[in-house]
């Protein structure tokens, strides 16, 4: 009689289809970075990331040369798209953190073929995320002492009861910890490709940046302890971090910021766009590579309950929000919510946000539009469109009318503020298409430890007896996995 | 009998293979031993005689300093270095002091947990005996192996060599110092 664990584990979904074993897996997805001529589709896909990367390039040239001037913010709206761009950036990162280390924590098994390239999201949307509020500052080369506690001569330092300071602690925290955590899952896969590398220069860098990695069984041992350790503090780290960008909004006394419940709804809208995110990148990725063994359709199915779990929550956040302004007795959080939804100049972005956010997501409750990997693309984009609207519509409709109405002015961004945004989208495909091209996308040694004959007292036929068992035992008619 | 061996190294197809014969190995007085495998095995541990770790005691001394980091840095800018009167909150505000030294004890346990795992490992190390073995090269991609060191104290070559023969590996080598 085996325990009931090992009776759900066999009557999960397989997490790899197809008939693989260690070598094969190893091959599977180290050929990519090795072997395989690079693909047509790459240097196509990263010649445009790159061109619009330039916009980027030419944006902070100017910004520096001209002062942040070039953008539209003005006076009230002094914060807007450095912010909104902030904020979405941030957001994108955090499913990464989820995936790496909460799935890791709740033992599901599925993060593994995903977590790697999640993570390597994560990193890559912290960069551009951390150039916005930088550049804002006008002269970031004097950001040292304006934002750490870098001794001085003027003997001043920054103001810690701000979150703004918060802001800094925590997304350069979140950046180093997720840089980290990344490299040392990568730590034993570049050990891999350094002793399977024919190219000697490969094999040089490689066998560098892998450190010596021989597999040992001491080693391992400590690696596991650090990396369920890493997991550990990423957990409370990747809520913390947008708590803490939401505190940006929530300690000011702004209406429509002005709320406590802020921060479970930023933490929330921050894994629903993050999960739209993966699975942008994924569904194409395992078409283009041939991964459908590792990124399977259940992967898939489980991303998009995910993404359907926290949209209700920020649906249901969209809802609390009107509910506060009205229940605030306060005039101008009463104001400011008749003013977004129905009689201000920016409606139109609120009842786009509801469209995107809150009616596309619903499709998601139908195994039809879930279960197709071109739904599911499809809806992560208008998700990710959704997203940003969302902190458009918090932001720029709370500024743009306050307290009085002398102060009152509209906002419009520039041309710099468009190209600077899709700078930085270019230049996050830039990176992931280096990161594809240069890295194993899907965590090896991890995707090894799923197959059956990684189990070491296992036999795969006690676990057909054990589900039989179980089919006699509560006469089950429903073949399991259905 | 050979010299200058740093040991030998027996090859294995499976994990469950690998775990058996580290038992036996271990039953035999053997404790100068490592085994090495494309992922980890945590049955491995128990059958090598390996010892928990003393990291995580480690990375909590490394979170323990940073908070204590964290809290005494603004301390000491806002309560001693240079107070400044916000309307009339105080000094000591230390509820505001909370997130930048939570963000500080998760760096620094993070970094102990990274920087400490590799320490004790004793990496980075480049070059190891074991590499001289062209087989090893397949112990990051999909086959287990079995290494027990010539400074063992019951190593005899010949003895050594017929015990691990005795296990059924693929093949068993010589690794040259």
């Amino acid at each position: 009689m085996r325990d009931l664990k090992e009776i759900q584990l066999a009557m999960q979904p397989p997490m790899v289809e197809g008939d693989h074993d260690f070598g094969s897996v190893s091959d599977k997805i180290g050929d990519i970075t090795l072997k395989k001529k690079t693909p047509f589709h790459w240097f196509i896909g990263f010649g445009i990331a790159f061109i619009v990367a330039q916009l980027l390039m030419m944006t902070v040239t100017t910004l520096l040369a001209r002062g942040i001037g070039i953008w539209g913010n003005n006076q009230p709206v002094g914060w807007a798209f450095d912010i909104i761009n902030f904020v979405w950036w941030i957001g994108i990162g955090h499913a990464g953190t989820l995936i790496s280390a909460i799935l890791l924590l709740l033992n599901q098994k599925w993060r593994t073929s995903i977590n790697r390239f999640a993570e390597a999201m994560t990193l890559f949307a912290v960069a551009c995320a951390a150039m916005f509020p930088l550049l804002h500052t006008g002269r970031p080369w004097l950001a040292a002492y304006w934002l750490f506690p870098y001794p001085n001569t003027m003997g001043i330092w920054p103001q810690f009861r701000s979150p703004l300071i918060w802001d800094v602690f925590a997304v350069s925290t979140y950046a180093t910890i997720s840089l980290l955590f990344w490299y040392v899952g990568l730590i034993p896969d570049l050990a891999t490709l350094r002793d399977r590398a024919k190219n000697k220069y490969f094999k040089f860098l490689y066998g560098i940046f892998s450190w010596g990695w021989r597999g040992s069984a001491r080693h391992w041992h400590r690696y596991e302890i650090a990396y369920l350790i890493l997991a550990g503090i990423s957990t409370p780290l990747v809520l913390s971090v947008h708590s803490i960008v939401s505190f940006d909004f929530s300690v000011s006394q702004v209406p429509g910021w002005h709320a406590t419940f802020f921060p479970p709804y930023f933490v929330a809208g921050a894994i629903y766009a993050g999960f739209a995110m993966v699975l942008i990148l994924c569904i194409p990725l395992r078409v283009w590579y041939g991964m459908k063994d590792f990124i399977t359709d259940t992967h898939l199915i489980y991303m998009g309950k995910v993404m359907l779990a926290t949209g209700l929550i920020v649906v249901y956040s969209y809802v609390m929000e009107a509910f506060f302004g009205w229940y605030s007795a306060s005039q101008y959080e009463q104001f400011m919510i008749y003013n977004r939804i129905w009689t201000g100049p920016y409606w139109y972005m609120y009842w786009l946000l509801i469209l995107c956010n809150g009616m596309s997501i619903q499709l998601l409750w139908f195994k039809r539009f879930r279960e197709s990997p071109f739904w599911l693309f499809l809806i992560s984009i208008v998700v990710s469109i959704g997203m940003w609207l969302e902190r458009f519509v918090i932001i720029v409709t709370s500024l743009n009318r306050d307290f009085l109405p002398s102060s009152w002015a509209m906002y419009s961004p520039t041309m710099f503020d468009w190209s600077m945004f899709i700078g930085t989208i270019g230049f996050f495909f830039t990176l992931i298409y280096l990161f594809v091209r240069f890295l194993p996308i899907i965590s090896i040694f991890e995707v090894r430890t799923l197959l059956p004959a990684a189990n070491v007292h296992g036999h795969p036929s006690d676990f057909d007896e054990s589900v039989l068992g179980v089919e006699y035992t509560y006469d089950r008619t429903d073949p399991p996995n259905k | 009998m050979k010299e200058n061996l740093y040991g030998l190294l027996a090859e294995f197809d499976s994990p469950t293979e690998l775990v058996d014969a580290a038992n036996a190995v271990r039953e035999a007085g053997y404790t100068k031993t490592d085994a090495f495998s494309p992922f980890p095995i945590h049955e491995i541990d128990e059958a090598l005689g390996i010892k928990r770790s003393i990291l995580p005691v480690l990375i909590f001394f490394g979170g323990i300093t940073g908070t204590l980091l964290g809290v005494s840095l603004q301390v000491f800018v806002h309560y001693i270095d240079y107070p400044l009167n916000v309307g009339g909150r105080p000094f000591l505000s230390w509820l505001s002091f909370v997130p930048p030294a939570y963000e500080l004890t998760i760096l620094l346990a993070g970094f102990t947990a990274v920087f400490g795992m590799l320490f004790l490992n004793g990496l980075p190390r480049p070059y190891h005996p074991v590499f001289n073995v062209p087989r090893f090269a397949l112990a990051t991609r999909e086959k287990f192996f079995l290494l027990i060191e010539s400074a063992d104290p019951k190593y005899g070559y010949d003895d050594t060599r017929a015990l691990l023969q005795r296990l059924d590996p693929q093949e068993v080598f010589d690794v040259p110092e």
